[in-house]
């Protein structure tokens, strides 16, 4: 990992040097993919982003399959001063944090400790196993209709279907975690006087913590993936609608938009996990 | 007082087609009296760790029983610290949290459990490693983490279950005579299993050797070759002696003895 990380500023003397050394060890056949990414992602980008500028300032597109990014960046100042639907872009993207965020940390909550028992507790392996997998691989808007039939319109079946998504891989990955513990440490802990729950929560549920936060990670990505379906119905607010409703109207800048936006939180997030997880967890990877 | 018996132990683990029977231990008798460094020695298979397993209540005997202080053995204990190959030390905590851990399962005040910790670490001359992670540390410094948080539970006795097996030949060395220091100071009752000859006949004060299929004790030894090197701290001189390199050959016999016995056996089985 370090590997890929030099200083930013070499001494010129000390740059002649790093030319002529020779590779060490793991740079010429080590890991293949070793290194660092960064400027190939941020070059990839930039393309990408001279490519649209370019096929749209040279009109080959037209602007209702794909509208300029000065035309995306107009929309975004106008929805957010001026609102779409009634609302503004604040008050959309609110709206769908809060729904997204409530359902994560619910899921979070009972997924947890569901999947931490179906680790350790035969019972409970043997009754959520296969209600979990049953349900995990079906698309939501296949359980969507049924969803509104049991808990009707309001906010509470839209963070519920959301919440559906993000509870398979919490309680999922947390299962697979309790496996990360290795039988040395429960004897040692066994030996320390430890009882049955001083093991599951002071030794299982710690090494179980890398995978967890995986899980946590996987699964707030589900949850975003599962906003624009929660949101299909019955909808006044959120970026979900936002987009789905621009889409009715051809507004494809609205949609870019507003693809952007979700995509920009859920990344931001994403970001925040990866900094927690380094925080928390800095012994993943090196025992 | 404190000792540990092994009255005629056997364990029968059923074998990988049905009817079959693997005799892991037969009829192990031992007795372990308080403040002996007792090491078992023998070649893989011949059921050593499982002793140690035993003695620690991880697994029950099929015939037989475990005493300790005339009390039976039916599951793990605090009376019982362990050490185990691999360090089994816990990753997000530090090294004084892995030291007082014990003590922690067991309600003990933080402030107290600091003062053994603290004091069970400085044993093993990691006094200055209080707040490093354990990630951070080499083999043999965790190991002296594990024999310290065993410690710190103040047991009866340590099992040691080849503590040493990881660490490289000169590591291995001075964490020896750290462990003969260790055991002199506190005059723990030790159980200690190792591959290694000449680190059992540096440590034991009885070497017990063991044969394998089905597991059991073939021959036992007093030693004194910890004394002599508490008395001259020089490790080398004592595995130099002509008697201690006598009795690693005769040792060594015996081993290779039951190696080629066991090969022999599976030879004329058409294996």
């Amino acid at each position: 990992m370090s590997s890929g990380k030099r200083p930013s500023v070499v001494p010129a003397a000390q740059k002649a040097e790093r030319d002529t050394r020779s590779a060490g060890p793991g740079e010429q056949f080590g890991a293949p993919g070793q290194g660092s990414s960064t400027l190939i992602s941020v070059a990839t980008i930039v393309a990408l982003l001279l490519l649209w500028v370019a096929v749209t300032e040279a009109g080959l597109i037209r602007p209702v399959f794909l509208p300029s990014p000065r035309a995306v960046l107009q929309k975004f100042l106008l929805v957010a001063t001026e609102g779409f639907s009634r609302s503004t872009l604040a008050e959309h993207t609110l709206t769908s944090l809060y729904r997204v965020f409530a359902a994560f940390f619910v899921a979070c909550v009972t997924g947890i400790p569901i999947g931490i028992m179906m680790g350790v507790s035969r019972v409970a392996r043997g009754i959520f196993d296969p209600l979990i997998e049953f349900y995990r691989p079906l698309p939501p808007l296949a359980y969507l209709p049924l969803v509104i039939i049991w808990f009707g319109i309001g906010e509470f079946s839209k963070i519920l279907l959301i919440y559906l998504a993000i509870f398979a891989p919490v309680a999922i990955s947390a299962r697979a975690g309790v496996r990360s513990v290795s039988m040395e440490q429960i004897h040692a802990a066994y030996s320390m006087g430890a009882t049955r729950f001083q093991v599951v929560w002071h030794v299982v549920l710690k090494s179980a913590l890398p995978e967890i936060f995986t899980g946590m990670r996987i699964g707030i990505g589900v949850g975003w993936t599962t906003l624009v379906a929660g949101e299909m119905v019955a909808s006044t607010r959120g970026l979900g609608f936002m987009v789905l409703n621009a889409s009715e109207f051809l507004a494809t800048d609205v949609v870019i938009m507003g693809i952007i936006v979700i995509g920009f939180f859920a990344y931001i997030f994403d970001l925040l996990m990866r900094f927690l997880e380094r925080v928390f967890i800095p012994w993943k990877g090196k025992l | 007082m404190n000792d540990l018996h092994v009255k005629g132990v056997s364990l029968v683990f059923p074998g990988r087609r049905p009817g079959e029977e693997v005799h892991a231990l037969e009829n192990i008798n031992l007795t372990i009296k308080s403040g002996d460094f007792v090491v078992a020695l023998g070649a893989s298979g011949c059921g050593k760790t499982t002793l140690l397993n035993l003695m620690a209540g991880f697994i029950s005997p099929s015939k037989g029983e475990v005493l300790l202080d005339g009390k039976k053995v039916t599951g793990p204990g605090s009376d019982r610290g362990v050490v185990f190959q691999k360090h089994a030390l816990l990753p997000w905590l530090n090294v004084i949290e892995n030291a007082e851990f014990g003590l922690k399962l067991q309600g003990v005040a933080s402030e107290k459990r600091r003062e053994i910790a603290a004091r069970n670490l400085a044993l093993v001359g990691l006094q200055d490693f209080h707040r490093h992670p354990i990630y951070q540390l080499s083999g043999g410094m965790q190991q002296r983490v594990g024999v310290a948080r065993a410690l710190t539970c103040d047991p009866v006795m340590l099992l040691m279950d080849e503590p040493m097996a990881a660490l490289d030949t000169l590591t291995r060395e001075t964490t020896q005579e750290l462990l003969v220091d260790v055991w002199d100071k506190t005059r723990k009752t030790v159980f200690f299993i190792t591959h290694s000859v000449e680190e059992a006949l540096f440590l034991a004060t009885r070497l017990v050797v063991m044969s394998p299929r089905p597991g059991r004790i073939t021959h036992t030894y007093e030693l004194a070759f910890q004394k002599q090197f508490l008395k001259c701290r020089d490790a080398r001189a004592v595995k130099s002696d002509p008697e201690f390199i006598r009795l690693r050959e005769v040792v060594l016999g015996i081993i290779f003895g039951d190696i080629k016995a066991l090969n022999a056996a599976k030879g004329s089985a058409g294996v």
